[in-house]
């Protein structure tokens, strides 16, 4: 019994194998990083084009490493949303036609419980209940995940997603795309406290997020940045500002819910700031902090092929046409029924 | 031989298996819900002739050019669909299958591209019945339509690109295009003869290497090319 998981909902397009013997068997991606660098964001329209190009060579590969062949298969899964359709849609039409000629059945996956559960795949994963943090270029969400299917959303972004307020921070300092991860790396040889910025929405109240307001904050401040030193000063702010709020709003949720283990998943997951605060904040309290391995905060297959295989008791028959949304919401997602 | 064509590069959805001389076929107008009609198509074509998708000797793909999403649709499924079983695959152009029902032996196919252009071809049927381009596949402006290649002829207009744009592209060919149909879909039937001629030909391809025929590839600009847009307006 092994199921194949698509993944095509922005750019990367990944392929994972997963089974009741093994867990993951194997798993690969391809990131269109470079393709989308030259035009400043993804262009959804190359993104999809780029899927189509790579999506039949990673099955391929990524069976090659599982050591299985097609006839193996007992299931495939694909993202269905949300994220940018027209990819969405090549994963799903690819997985239709595998399952069609497979005689198996297709399972669409809501990309963010595959964030949700990417922990899951850890060696010593944790343990139902607990509060989700997902932070990435597309979504800022705290979520109670009370068991597999079951989640309460507590609090999300009114504006920019995290990992989009660090982009587009990166670019008001001059800094290439995708500017996040090259922030953080300029923030680390800033000083802290030379600038301050607004912790927002900690001031009152509730677990909702704003971040377009700080980087309005950040703007304001661009004329003052004339040197390298202050620029890492100013990437510095920024990134304490962004990690803090992000802390406390965890340890917020944490109280409110009264579950004693928090998740970190997305992009923004991998940043080491944020690992820091978390990690000591979560240590001085006694609660535990799980992350998933760093390849598995961003986007993969791995994490949908971990939801496919939870979800096969869903799937059905290609025949009955590909199911795919820009945009669901978690608390739309049903209960995960026992399998077989 | 048993032959799988799908088609889903415009309004229409289409699917067609061929085994031996028998074809079975479906098709609609699916403005843009292929991917539910699409494999339900499939699935019914398949049942009723008894067939499964290993028993096929190659899938033949509609590549376009027509609606760069919908084209996707039916590729990367009938990618899916071939990898499986290591099935050939051949790519037909929606410009080639639009010409498959004419009566006439010379015909121009249009479909509308959108942003005031077409895509466009001309076929003329051979000796044994199959269409050859000749003029190939292009992207142009309904008023920038090449001249007529045996201008002498009498040729038939067929295509979605007669109903958006019937008179730049009549003035452009003049007498030699006296008969025009806007209403033509292109049909996944019509891609069973050159699929199959280009089986036989051992001109089958690979899942991985079929590529789509988009025509239209500039679809973004880069920062630099933005930035160049901005300057001559800020200064």
């Amino acid at each position: 019994m092994s199921i194949l998981a698509i993944e095509s909902s922005c750019d990367e397009t990944a392929v994972a194998v997963y089974d009741d013997i093994a867990g993951l068997r194997a798993h690969r991606l391809h990131t269109q990083v470079a393709l989308h660098a030259e035009y400043g964001g993804v262009v959804p329209e190359l993104a999809s084009r780029d899927h189509l190009t790579r999506v039949v060579p990673l099955v391929r590969d990524t069976l090659a490493d599982a050591g299985l062949d097609f006839a193996d298969l007992s299931g495939v899964a694909y993202t269905a949303g949300p994220g940018l359709i027209g990819a969405l849609m090549v994963g799903g039409a690819t997985a239709a036609g595998l399952a069609q000629a497979l005689g198996c059945g297709i399972v669409p996956v809501h990309h963010m419980e595959g964030h949700l559960l990417a922990p899951m795949l850890e060696p010593d994963p944790p343990a139902f209940p607990f509060v989700a943090l997902l932070v990435s270029g597309g979504h800022t969400l705290l979520v109670g995940v009370e068991g597999l299917g079951r989640y309460t959303v507590l609090g999300q972004s009114l504006d920019d997603a995290v990992g989009e307020a660090f982009d587009k921070t990166a670019k008001l300092l001059g800094l290439p795309y995708p500017g996040g991860p090259a922030l953080a790396r300029l923030a680390a040889q800033g000083r802290d406290g030379v600038f301050r910025f607004p912790r927002p929405m900690t001031d009152r109240p509730g677990l909702d997020f704003s971040f377009s307001g700080l980087k309005t904050a950040v703007a304001t401040r661009i004329p003052e940045v004339l040197c390298d030193t202050a620029r890492a000063d100013l990437a510095r702010g920024f990134e304490e500002a962004v990690t803090d709020t992000l802390r406390i709003k965890c340890a917020r949720a944490i109280e409110a819910t009264g579950y004693r283990t928090l998740v970190v998943a997305g992009g923004v997951g991998a940043n080491l700031r944020l690992r820091e605060k978390l990690g000591a904040w979560a240590m001085q309290q006694g609660v535990r902090l799980a992350f998933p391995r760093q390849a598995f905060c961003t986007d993969n297959a791995a994490m949908i092929a971990y939801v496919g295989w939870q979800r096969r008791g869903e799937a059905r028959s290609p025949a009955a046409g590909i199911f795919a949304t820009p945009r669901w919401s978690l608390a739309d997602l049903a209960p995960v029924a026992a399998c077989a | 031989m048993k032959l799988l064509a799908i088609d889903t590069a415009t309004e229409a959805c289409s699917v067609a298996l061929q085994v031996g001389d028998a074809v079975i076929a479906r098709f609609a107008v699916a403005g843009r819900a292929h991917t539910q009609m699409l494999p339900k198509q499939v699935a019914e074509v398949l049942a009723e002739a008894g067939v499964t998708v290993r028993d096929l000797d190659g899938v033949v793909c509609g590549i376009g050019p027509g609606s760069f999403a919908g084209l996707r649709i039916g590729l990367s499924y009938a990618k899916g669909l071939a990898m499986v079983g290591g099935l050939p695959m051949v790519g037909v152009s929606s410009l080639q299958m639009l010409a498959g029902p004419s009566t006439l032996d010379r015909v121009l196919t249009v479909i509308d591209a959108r942003l005031s252009a077409v895509y466009a071809a001309a076929w003329k049927r051979d000796d044994v019945g199959q269409w050859q381009a000749i003029m190939t596949p292009t992207l142009c402006a309904p008023d920038a339509l090449p001249a007529a290649p045996d201008p002498a002829q009498t040729w038939l207009g067929l295509g979605s690109g007669f109903a958006a744009y019937a008179a730049p592209l009549a003035a452009a060919w003049g007498a030699a295009l006296p008969v025009i149909d806007g209403t033509a879909l292109p049909s996944a039937v019509h891609a069973l003869p050159p699929g199959r001629d280009a089986l036989l030909r051992g001109a089958g391809l690979d899942a991985a290497q079929l590529q789509p025929l988009y025509l239209r590839n500039k679809v973004a600009l880069t920062q630099v090319e933005q930035q160049a847009l901005r300057a001559p307006r800020q200064g």
